[in-house]
């Protein structure tokens, strides 16, 4: 299925009023012929790791077998335009995260292609630990100063971010060290740490997914505020009704390949046959 | 748009073209030296917070918390003490022996701990590293930072071993000070080194340990630099006297001992050891850099 640029945003537009029509035609992420190509270091087939393996492979100079290449993305081609909020959608390990990654220039795109980003696109996943020693009121710090806010940002943040993220909700959190935490809680946390600065472009990998069915409708209204401060919003999720409700275009990728790319309804009605055959 | 588009189906324009007009940059470039730099000087408030969080996670767990920073630095003196001052006689002469060994081992762990924990600071970050941007030189920077901090702790034990030893406290004593500033940015090119090396060869973490010892023995810390001048001669004395981590052993000797023979006249010593500051510090600063991109691959 092959929607053009044009009918899309104009789909765009008619769905949504928040986004102002200046904003439309202004490319914030481009993605020409992407090939992303993973390098695996120790994952050997049982016995080719014994000592007599390695020094033979040494003496021999063959190539170690421990590197196997995978190839996980073959050769995506989009254009994402401010104010969007696009889903991304496929089946596990369709190569959606390492896309995501390589747009937050994470990893390296080869093959002659190239991704271009407007600014530094911030990627919130759920794997994203920040130090799980500290207290998650150090971790706001900690993580606001990464994100390169001033101390005085921070400090006039730090509550409101402990706030949405409701992790006090049972009493005083904040100061308690994040290995204490829940997943859901620690997720909902660096949901709410990405979430308080104003991004270009923000890649969401999942990170929705773990919080409770509050927290997610909360989290979902963010994602439209964040995308109508003019800023593009990328989605994985497994979730199609977090898809339906905070993205107006989706992408469907599958075994790295790109199958489609529309507004949302087509393309989840089409991925819905494809996984009910 | 399929695979095969390669150019924006409204304008037309080839995709490359399209960003360039956009003023979009491609993912993963490397910014310029300077660019980097002033990145890296905007995120001072976070290399801060990080090297503050780093010191309260490492001691959080432990009852004594905060006096361990005194405490280490005292037992391991403790421990060389009973071993080279006691049990196996090392001095071969040296005028107050305890003095002279606190020093030493002092200033190579000073370096020591700086190493090792430099080694580990991409790999032991990698989430922090794939989760948020920031100038990943912060980390090994931020490392050096916790270690000068407790040196700051090492060096009150130490000058008070010094002073209890019956050394005499005198104005030369001020040449610690820089010193200790010279040693720091040494440092801080060494955790930039070896973070980077560390981040592409795993293996480099177990050889770590025996460099190490094999340093500390042609460092003169635990016998007199004396020894080396006996023995070697000609470019093996001179290899032997180059070593960074003698020659700021020997500089805080002179500084804090009176009567002690060095390596050298004490000039050449501040010269070598300025020389090796710049080299280090600047060199691993540049090679940290130049592998910027690749650090969250891991």
């Amino acid at each position: 299925m092959c929607i053009s640029g044009a009918e899309r945003r104009a789909t765009a537009v008619a769905d949504d009023k928040a986004i102002p029509a200046y904003n439309a035609a202004v490319p914030t992420v481009i993605s020409d012929n992407a090939h992303i190509i993973y390098r695996i270091h120790g994952s050997m087939a049982p016995g080719s790791n014994s000592p007599v393996a390695s020094f033979k492979r040494i003496v021999t100079r063959t190539k170690s077998a421990a590197i196997r290449e995978v190839h996980a993305v073959k050769g995506v081609s989009f254009v994402a335009y401010k104010g969007e909020a696009i889903g991304l959608i496929g089946s596990n390990g369709s190569g959606k995260s390492t896309l995501l990654r390589a747009i937050a220039g994470l990893l390296p795109v080869e093959g002659g292609g190239a991704i271009y980003a407007a600014g530094q696109p911030s990627l919130l996943g759920v794997n994203a630990a920040l130090m799980s020693d500290l207290s998650g009121e150090r971790n706001v710090e900690l993580g606001c100063l990464a994100m390169g806010m001033t101390p005085a940002e921070v400090k006039a943040k730090t509550a409101d971010i402990i706030e949405f993220s409701g992790i006090n909700e049972r009493g005083d959190f904040g100061s308690l060290p994040m290995k204490t935490y829940s997943s859901g809680m620690a997720a909902r946390l660096r949901f709410s740490i990405a979430a308080s600065k104003k991004h270009d472009v923000l890649l969401i990998d999942e990170a929705l997914a773990t919080g409770d069915a509050k927290f997610r409708k909360r989290s979902e209204q963010r994602v439209r505020d964040l995308r109508a401060e003019a800023g593009t919003v990328f989605l994985v999720s497994h979730s199609e009704q977090s898809i339906r409700d905070t993205c107006e275009r989706t992408i469907w990728l599958e075994s790295g390949v790109i199958r489609a790319d529309g507004p949302t309804e087509d393309v989840l009605k089409e991925y819905e046959t494809y996984v009910n055959k | 748009m399929s695979q095969t588009a390669v150019a924006d189906s409204e304008t037309g324009l080839p995709l490359p073209e399209l960003a360039r007009r956009h003023g979009l940059s491609a993912a993963g470039r490397l910014p310029s030296l300077p660019e980097y730099t002033r990145h890296l000087w905007s995120y001072r408030h976070f290399i801060g917070a990080f090297a503050n969080a780093k010191v309260s996670a490492s001691l959080g767990s432990t009852r004594l918390g905060m006096v361990w920073q005194v405490l280490t630095p005292l037992i391991n003196a403790a421990v060389y003490y009973v071993i080279f001052g006691v049990l196996i006689n090392t001095k071969h002469g040296v005028h107050n022996f305890i003095a002279y060994l606190c020093v030493g081992v002092f200033i190579f762990g000073f370096t020591q701990s700086t190493v090792q924990a430099g080694v580990q600071a991409v790999t032991g970050n990698l989430s922090l590293i794939r989760a948020l941007h920031f100038p990943r030189a912060a980390l090994p920077i931020a490392i050096t930072l916790v270690e000068m901090r407790n040196m700051v702790a090492s060096m009150v034990v130490l000058t008070s071993i010094v002073l209890i030893s019956g050394e005499p406290l005198n104005w030369q004593w001020l040449l610690l000070f820089p010193a200790l500033f010279l040693q720091s940015i040494f440092n801080a090119g060494l955790a930039l080194f070896v973070a980077r090396l560390g981040s592409k060869i795993h293996d480099i973490k177990q050889l770590i340990p025996f460099i190490m010892r094999i340093w500390m023995y042609g460092s003169a810390v635990i016998y007199p630099v004396t020894n080396f001048t006996n023995r070697l001669h000609g470019w093996k004395l001179y290899a032997v006297e180059a070593n960074p981590l003698l020659i700021f052993i020997e500089l805080m000797r002179h500084a804090l001992l009176e009567h002690v023979t060095l390596a050298g006249p004490p000039l050449r010593l501040w010269a070598s050891a300025l020389a090796w500051t710049v080299v280090v510090g600047l060199g691993g600063y540049v090679y940290f850099w130049r592998g910027e991109k690749g650090y969250g691959r891991g």
